[in-house]
């Protein structure tokens, strides 16, 4: 008895009765797809809040005035508080105090409404600061230039905007080279940064950059910085980095009780961590939803195969009591539930890769290999499993105790 | 001359202790070939049972079975599927065909799980069918057929292997006087063509066609005549 001919054998099989055929592949198909789709979801998700951070700069690190907390002693020890200066960036700079330090930028934060004619916009982001802030920030520039140390110097009023702002001053036209008044202050467009997204947020292409002696001196005045952003040389000493700012900053602003800082630093690199175990903890609860679908197509297959086999119990006595060996029948329940556990499996991963081009609650999912061969090896066990198990029972009664059933 | 079948002190027994039912009492039966037996009884004479017994169907409690000479009751699962493939065509009462499966597919069953090559397999089909007269009807499933035609595929599937010995287990029970009457005429040639033939039945019909009358009442043989009119 060939293998060919069994394989013939359990494809008769399942064409007799196409309906039931038809439904445990729509089971398995199913259970397949959705287990992909739904951790692609998780991790298309995930790598859309990375992706959004890695264009933030995880070299970054941002300090910021600190306010204290609230009541009393807040209150008490707050006239003690010096403001963040630009000496303070200049003495971060320094290459032989804070060797793990690139470069570091000023700024200073207006809020002002641009407007040009009858257009107007309010930047999200309107900042006073250094050509190295485009570095340290990320931030690259799309159209025209930056501006340089020169301008900043020279306190000229020229600007690099932000996508979202352009469009709202200037539609499809080109901004560069053109005028905005901000403030009432004329700035002219000398660039356009490339498109950032929004980090979820905030839209970062809401955005004015001009030198911050020429912001200072036209629209915040000449107080506290709004924050510094220093850039480490790699991510890797990041945490060295973070050590010379504390050590230089705690010098320059007398701080004594390390708990009590008049600044604080924010890590883009401890950001990322807390949002990606965030998202990975979506991603495994989506998993489990799909182990569950899984678990719930798997025992349908389980139920399709039981019945099959008992509705056919007197087949199988038939088969038996012609001459057919144990090996035979047996090698046919389990080619047919191979069969159908692999096409079902097959139109499962088809469906799930189709699936996955969709964006699904805003979300681009992004497949993730292993679950495809485990949704699809998870599906044929099953398969395997219960349609041999009650297939292996039944081909070993006695002929004449299969050919009683009914 | 050996005996095609010979069974000796057969027991079976269902369920144990005092509750336990003798289907099978000590039966002793020899059958030479190109014998025609009929066994005849009431329900529950165990005629059945002896019948499943002779076919490797089904496993006695105790004694000796010996098919052509070879002991059956202590073979292993795989060589009794191949006694019987080869040594045994088997018929029954409900025809048992192979649903949804023409008439053509259930003859070649038996040659298939014996690994005939599927050119000889289906020579061979052809002509067992033909053999019962149902050539024109080879493609036809069985719910397609009159009783007495699924019968007749049931005859050539169980003569297709060329086996020694037919065993019919009330053939004609589901079938009219016609379908009977073509039937046992069937049964006649085989036997004439030299095949043992084993009826089991309750119509005296059906017993006046055989050579040979066995009597069971109560797991026991009660009478083994032959029949005079038809022994020459």
């Amino acid at each position: 008895m060939s293998l060919l001919e069994i394989i013939r054998f359990a494809l008769r099989g399942l064409t007799t009765n196409k309906l039931r055929t038809t439904l445990t592949t729509l089971g398995i198909a199913i259970g397949v797809s959705s287990v992909i789709i739904l951790i692609a979801v998780g991790n298309g998700s995930s790598k859309q809040i990375q992706s959004s951070i890695d264009k933030l700069g995880t070299n970054t690190i941002t300090i910021q005035q600190s306010f204290g907390g609230f009541g009393r002693r807040a209150a008490a020890t707050a006239s003690a508080r010096k403001p963040l200066t630009i000496g303070d960036a200049v003495a971060l700079s320094d290459p032989t105090k804070a060797p793990d330090i690139k470069q570091t930028a000023p700024v200073a934060s207006a809020n002002a409404t641009c407007s040009v004619g009858t257009n107007t916009s309010t930047p999200g982001t309107f900042d006073g600061t250094w050509p190295s802030w485009f570095e340290a920030s990320n931030t690259s520039i799309a159209k025209g230039t930056y501006f340089t140390n020169d301008d900043v110097t020279q306190g000229r009023r020229v600007a690099v905007i932000g996508n979202t702002t352009a469009t709202d001053l200037f539609g499809t036209a080109s901004p560069i080279g053109q005028t905005i008044r901000c403030g009432g202050i004329p700035f002219t467009v000398i660039g356009t940064t490339t498109i950032k997204g929004s980090n979820g947020f905030q839209d970062g292409d809401s955005l004015v950059v001009a030198p911050i002696t020429a912001v200072q001196r036209s629209l915040t005045g000449y107080g506290g910085l709004q924050s510094i952003v220093v850039e480490a040389k790699s991510a890797g000493v990041q945490d060295l980095a973070q050590t010379e700012i504390n050590t230089i900053m705690d010098a320059r602003h007398k701080i004594t009780n390390t708990n009590n800082r008049d600044y604080r630093t924010l890590n883009q690199a401890s950001l990322l961590a807390t949002s990606s175990s965030n998202s990975s903890v979506f991603t495994v609860l989506l998993g489990v939803v799909a182990a569950i679908s899984l678990l719930v197509g798997g025992i349908g297959i389980t139920n399709i195969m039981l019945v099959s086999v008992i509705e056919r119990t007197r087949e199988i006595g038939i088969r038996k009591a012609i001459g057919a060996p144990k090996g035979a029948i047996l090698m046919q329940f389990l080619v047919e539930a191979t069969i159908l556990s692999l096409v079902g499996g097959l139109i499962g991963v088809l469906g799930g890769f189709i699936g996955s081009h969709f964006k699904i609650i805003g979300v681009q999912p992004a497949i993730v290999p292993g679950s495809v061969f485990l949704a699809f090896g998870v599906s044929v066990l099953i398969g395997l499993f219960f349609g041999g198990y009650p297939a292996s029972r039944a081909a070993s009664l006695r002929p004449i105790e299969a050919l009683r059933h009914e | 001359m050996d005996p095609v079948i010979d069974v000796r002190g057969a027991v079976k027994q269902y369920g144990a202790g005092d509750a336990s039912i003798f289907a099978l009492d000590g039966v002793d039966l020899t059958i030479y070939p190109g014998e025609y037996v009929a066994i005849m009884g009431p329900s529950g004479s165990g005629k059945s049972t002896l019948m499943n017994i002779m076919g490797a169907l089904d496993i006695m409690t105790s004694g000796e079975y010996f098919l052509d000479g070879i002991e059956i009751s202590s073979m292993n699962e795989s060589a009794l599927s191949v006694v019987r493939g080869r040594r045994i065509g088997f018929i029954f009462q409900s025809f048992n065909l192979i649903p949804k499966t023409t008439a053509l597919a259930n003859v070649e069953l038996p040659l298939a799980y014996q690994g005939v090559k599927a050119s000889e397999r289906r020579k061979r089909a052809l002509a067992a069918l033909d053999v019962v007269g149902l050539k024109d009807r080879v493609n036809h499933e069985p719910t397609e057929l009159s009783g007495g035609q699924q019968q007749r595929v049931a005859v050539a599937r169980a003569l297709v292997t060329r086996p020694a010995l037919l065993l019919a287990d009330e053939p004609t029970g589901a079938l009219d006087s016609k379908s009977t009457a073509d039937l046992l005429d069937l049964f006649d040639r085989i036997n004439d063509a030299g095949r043992t033939v084993v009826v089991i039945t309750h119509e005296d019909e059906v017993a006046h066609r055989a050579k040979r009358v066995v009597r069971m009442r109560d797991g026991k043989i009660a009478s083994d005549t032959l029949n005079p009119g038809r022994v020459a």
